[in-house]
C-alpha cells in the first residue's frame, strides 16, 4: 500500500474533494463527493476513508482550500484556491500560462509565472452568470441532461444568441425561445456561448499566456472547451483531474508543512 | 443679533461644550498614558494627536448645532473654494464629510434608505443619498445639522453635486453658487484660470450679500494662508510614510484628514497638524511602525470604504501589510503648493481646479508610479467604488499598466465609500487573501 504524507481538501460550493499526494508530491488517492451542507462532518468522514486505506493520519497534515475552508478544523493551515489552483496545475502539467477554473459556483483565472508564481489572477463569485451554475439552470429549463449538453451544443450549426446575462433572466429568455420553436441545440450552444463570453472577459483582464489550461467541474463539458479556444484563440489544455487541481494544491501546501 | 440666542450659543458651545469635550479629551489622554487606547493586538496604538482631532471635530459639530443662532451658514462641497467664505466668518458644513461621519457611524445604510424611499436612485452616489436622506429625515448622529443660508458647490470633485446642490437649493431655498471647474486633459490653460476667477469674482458678491457685510482683504489673505499652512503639514505627515517602517497609516490618515476638508483656512487645523507631525517624527526616531512588523507596503486607490476602516486595517495588519501612500489622502495635500495667500484670488482658481478628480485619468495614473518610487511600494490595491464614479472610471487600466509596465502586483477591490450593501465581506475577504498569498509568495 503506497504511503501517504499530506492531504488536500477543496471544499466548494458544489462539491468537495480531498487528495493524498506520496513524498514526491504525487497525487495517490483522491475521493470526491457533493457538497454537504455540514462541511465539517463530511470532512470528517473523508478522513475516515483516508484512515481506513492507509492506517493512522497522525502527522499527515492536512490543508483545506475552497469557500469552506475555514469549516475545516482538522486542517493545519488554509489556503485560498487561487493559490491552491496554481500550486496544483503547475505541479501536474509542469508549466506556467493562464489557467481558468469555471466550477459550481464560482470561476476564476489565474495568470501563473515560469515559475509557478501567480502573477494576477480575476474571481467572479458574485454573479452566477460566468459559473456552471449558469448552465444548469438554463439547461434545466430545456430538460437536457447535464452530461450532455455540451455535445447537444456542438451538434448544432446554428446559435442564438442569448441577450441577458443574468442567469434568472436568461431563464425566461429560454422559455420564450421554445415557445417560439427554435431547436433546442440552437439555444445550447447560444446558452454556452454566453457562458463562455464571460469568461474569456476574466481571461483577458489577467491577459493570456499561452497556453490556457483549464480546470474545475465544468470544464469536462465539450462545448466549452472547444468555444473557449475558439473565443480567446487560444489551444486548451487539461490535467487528468481537472476538478481536483485545488485539493492537489492544498495537498502540495501540506506536503511542505510535513517537510 | 438676538441676544438671547446668542447667549445660548455662548453657553452651549464655549462654556458647557467645550468643557466636556476637554474633559473627554483629558480622560482619553489618561487612557493613552496608560498604553490602553485602541484595542487592536494588531496594530500600534494611535497618534495621542488623534485624541485632538477628535476634540476638533466635536467642537466643530458642536458649533454647527447651534450655528443658526450665531451666524450665517453655508453648505460647500469637499474641493470647494472656501477660503472667501470663511473670511466672511459662515459656518461651513461640508455634507460629504458627515455622509463620511454617518458611514464610520454606521447610520448611512438607514439614510440612504429614506432617500431612496423618496425616490433617489441607488445608483447616486452614496454620500448624496445619506445626506439627502438626513435632510428628509432630520435624522443624524451628530444631533443636529445647521440649516444653510447659502450653498456652493464646484465640479471639480463630479457632476453628482451639481444635481445634489440643486435639491438642496430646492429644498431649502436658498441662493447656490456654481462653481464650474473646466476639466484638466493635459494642463491648466490661462484662460480656464481666467473663467474660474471670474465666477469667483461673482461669487464673493453674492456671498457678501448673505454675510450683509463686505470681505475684508486681509482676512481674505489671512485665511488662504493658513488653508497653505495646513495643507502643506498635511503634504509633509503623509511624505513621512516614505521611511519604513511606516508611522501613520493610510487608515488612520483617512480619519485624521477631516480637519483638513471641513477646517480648513482655521488657525487650530494647523496647530493640530503641526503637533501630529511632531509626534509622527518622533515615532520615527523611536522605529515604531503601524505594525509590530511591516513585511509589505501597499497604496490605497480611491474613497475609504467607512464602515469597515479598521477590519481592514487589522485584516492587513495580520499580513503585516501597511497601506502607505494613497491619492485620497494626498487629495488634499497636493493643493498646499498651489496656493498663494498673496494673491487669493488668482491662486484658489488654480488650487481648486487642481483636485486629482478634475484632471485626466493619466494623472492619476502618474501619481501612483510616483508613489511607487517615493513609498516604496509592494503592491496596490485599487477601490472600486460602486457609487463614485469619476474616481473608479479607468482603474481598469490603471491597474493593467501598473502590473504590466511598472511590474507591481495590482488588486481591485469591488466596494462603495458608504453603502455596506455594496460590500460583500467573504468575497473581499477571499480576494485580499488571495493577494496577500499572491506577495507573500513574490
Ligand atoms: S460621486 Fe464621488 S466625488 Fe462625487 S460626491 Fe460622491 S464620492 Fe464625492
Amino acid at each position: 500500500m503506497a504511503k501517504i504524507e499530506a492531504l488536500g481538501v477543496d471544499v466548494g460550493s458544489t462539491t468537495v474533494k480531498m487528495v493524498a499526494v506520496n513524498d514526491h508530491g504525487e497525487m495517490v488517492w483522491h475521493m470526491l463527493e457533493e457538497a454537504d451542507p455540514r462541511a465539517a462532518d463530511q470532512v470528517s468522514r473523508f478522513l475516515a476513508e483516508a484512515a481506513r486505506r492507509f492506517g493512522s493520519l497522525n502527522g499527515v497534515p492536512l490543508v483545506a482550500t475552497g469557500y469552506g475552508r475555514k469549516l475545516v478544523q482538522q486542517a493545519a493551515r488554509q489556503v485560498t484556491e487561487i493559490s491552491c489552483h496554481a500550486m496544483g496545475i503547475y505541479a501536474e502539467l509542469g508549466h506556467g500560462g493562464t489557467l481558468v477554473d469555471i466550477g459550481g459556483q464560482d470561476s476564476k483565472a489565474i495568470r501563473i509565472s515560469d515559475s509557478g508564481k501567480v502573477i494576477d489572477f480575476a474571481m467572479n463569485d458574485k454573479c452566477a452568470a460566468g459559473t456552471g451554475r449558469f448552465l444548469e439552470n438554463t439547461a434545466g429549463r430545456l430538460r437536457v441532461p447535464l452530461q450532455e449538453m455540451g455535445q447537444d451544443a456542438l451538434s448544432s450549426a446554428d446559435e442564438v444568441p442569448i441577450s441577458s446575462t443574468c442567469t434568472v433572466f436568461a431563464e425566461s429568455e429560454v422559455i420564450s425561445l421554445i415557445a417560439q420553436g427554435i431547436p433546442v441545440p440552437a439555444i445550447l450552444k447560444g446558452l454556452h456561448r454566453s457562458l463562455v463570453k464571460r469568461v474569456a472577459a476574466m481571461i483577458s483582464s489577467v491577459g493570456l499566456t499561452a497556453p490556457l489550461m483549464l480546470s474545475g467541474g465544468v470544464v469536462k463539458n465539450p462545448a466549452i472547451r472547444a468555444m473557449l479556444a475558439e473565443e480567446t484563440g487560444s489551444a486548451v489544455t487539461l490535467p487528468d483531474h481537472p476538478q481536483l487541481m485545488g485539493a492537489y494544491g492544498a495537498a502540495l501546501y501540506a506536503l511542505r508543512i510535513a517537510e | 443679533m438676538n441676544i438671547g440666542k446668542e447667549l445660548n450659543y455662548q453657553w452651549q458651545v464655549n462654556v458647557l461644550g467645550r468643557s466636556a469635550l476637554r474633559l473627554n479629551r483629558i480622560l482619553m489622554a489618561r487612557k493613552a498614558g496608560k498604553g490602553q487606547l485602541g484595542k487592536s493586538r494588531l496594530l500600534t496604538p494611535p497618534l495621542n494627536t488623534s485624541i485632538w482631532t477628535k476634540e476638533l471635530i466635536g467642537q466643530h459639530y458642536l458649533r454647527g448645532r447651534y450655528a443658526n443662532s450665531h451666524g450665517k451658514v453655508a453648505w460647500v462641497t469637499s474641493g470647494a473654494p472656501i477660503e472667501f467664505l470663511k473670511a466672511l466668518d459662515f459656518y461651513l458644513l461640508y455634507p460629504e464629510n458627515h455622509g463620511a461621519l454617518c458611514g464610520a457611524a454606521r447610520a448611512a445604510e438607514g439614510l440612504s434608505i429614506e432617500a431612496e424611499k423618496a425616490g433617489y436612485s441607488r445608483d447616486i452616489c452614496s454620500y448624496a443619498r445619506t445626506d439627502i436622506g438626513a435632510m428628509l429625515s432630520g435624522k443624524t448622529p451628530v444631533g443636529r445639522l445647521p440649516k444653510p443660508d447659502l450653498l456652493l458647490a464646484c465640479t471639480n470633485i463630479c457632476q453628482t453635486v451639481l444635481h445634489w446642490y440643486r435639491v438642496l437649493a430646492h429644498h431649502f431655498q436658498v441662493p447656490l453658487i456654481l462653481i464650474d471647474t473646466p476639466f484638466i486633459y493635459t494642463e491648466m490653460t490661462d484662460h480656464a484660470v481666467a473663467f474660474v476667477k471670474a465666477q469667483l469674482e461673482e461669487a464673493i458678491i453674492v456671498a457678501e450679500k448673505v454675510a450683509g457685510k463686505p470681505l475684508d482683504p486681509r482676512r481674505f489673505k489671512e485665511v488662504t494662508r493658513l488653508s497653505m499652512l495646513a495643507s502643506e503639514l498635511w503634504l509633509e505627515l503623509l511624505r513621512r510614510n516614505r521611511h519604513r517602517p511606516a508611522p501613520i497609516s493610510v487608515f488612520d490618515q483617512f480619519t485624521q484628514m477631516a480637519p483638513i476638508v471641513e477646517m480648513r483656512g482655521e488657525a487650530s487645523t494647523v496647530d493640530l497638524y503641526a503637533a501630529m507631525l511632531k509626534e509622527v517624527d518622533q515615532r520615527i526616531e523611536q522605529g515604531i511602525g503601524v505594525v509590530p512588523e511591516e513585511r509589505l507596503r501597499l497604496l490605497w486607490d480611491n474613497l475609504p470604504v467607512w464602515y469597515r476602516l479598521r477590519y481592514l486595517a487589522e485584516f492587513l495588519g495580520a499580513h503585516g501589510a501597511v497601506i502607505v501612500a494613497s491619492t485620497y489622502t494626498n487629495a488634499w495635500a497636493e493643493l498646499g503648493p498651489q496656493m498663494d495667500p498673496e494673491h487669493p484670488m488668482e491662486s484658489m482658481a488654480r488650487t481648486y481646479m487642481y483636485p486629482i478628480l478634475n484632471r485626466g485619468t493619466g494623472e492619476k495614473l502618474a501619481t501612483m508610479r510616483q508613489m511607487i518610487q517615493d513609498y516604496h511600494l509592494d503592491g496596490a490595491i485599487l477601490h472600486s467604488d460602486r457609487s463614485c464614479k469619476p474616481y473608479s472610471v479607468g482603474q481598469m487600466d490603471q491597474r493593467d499598466r501598473l502590473m504590466r509596465q511598472d511590474d507591481l502586483p495590482a488588486l481591485l477591490l469591488e466596494a462603495d465609500h458608504n453603502d455596506p450593501r455594496s460590500y460583500s465581506e467573504e468575497q473581499v475577504a477571499n480576494r485580499l487573501t488571495a493577494f496577500m498569498e499572491m506577495l507573500e509568495a513574490a
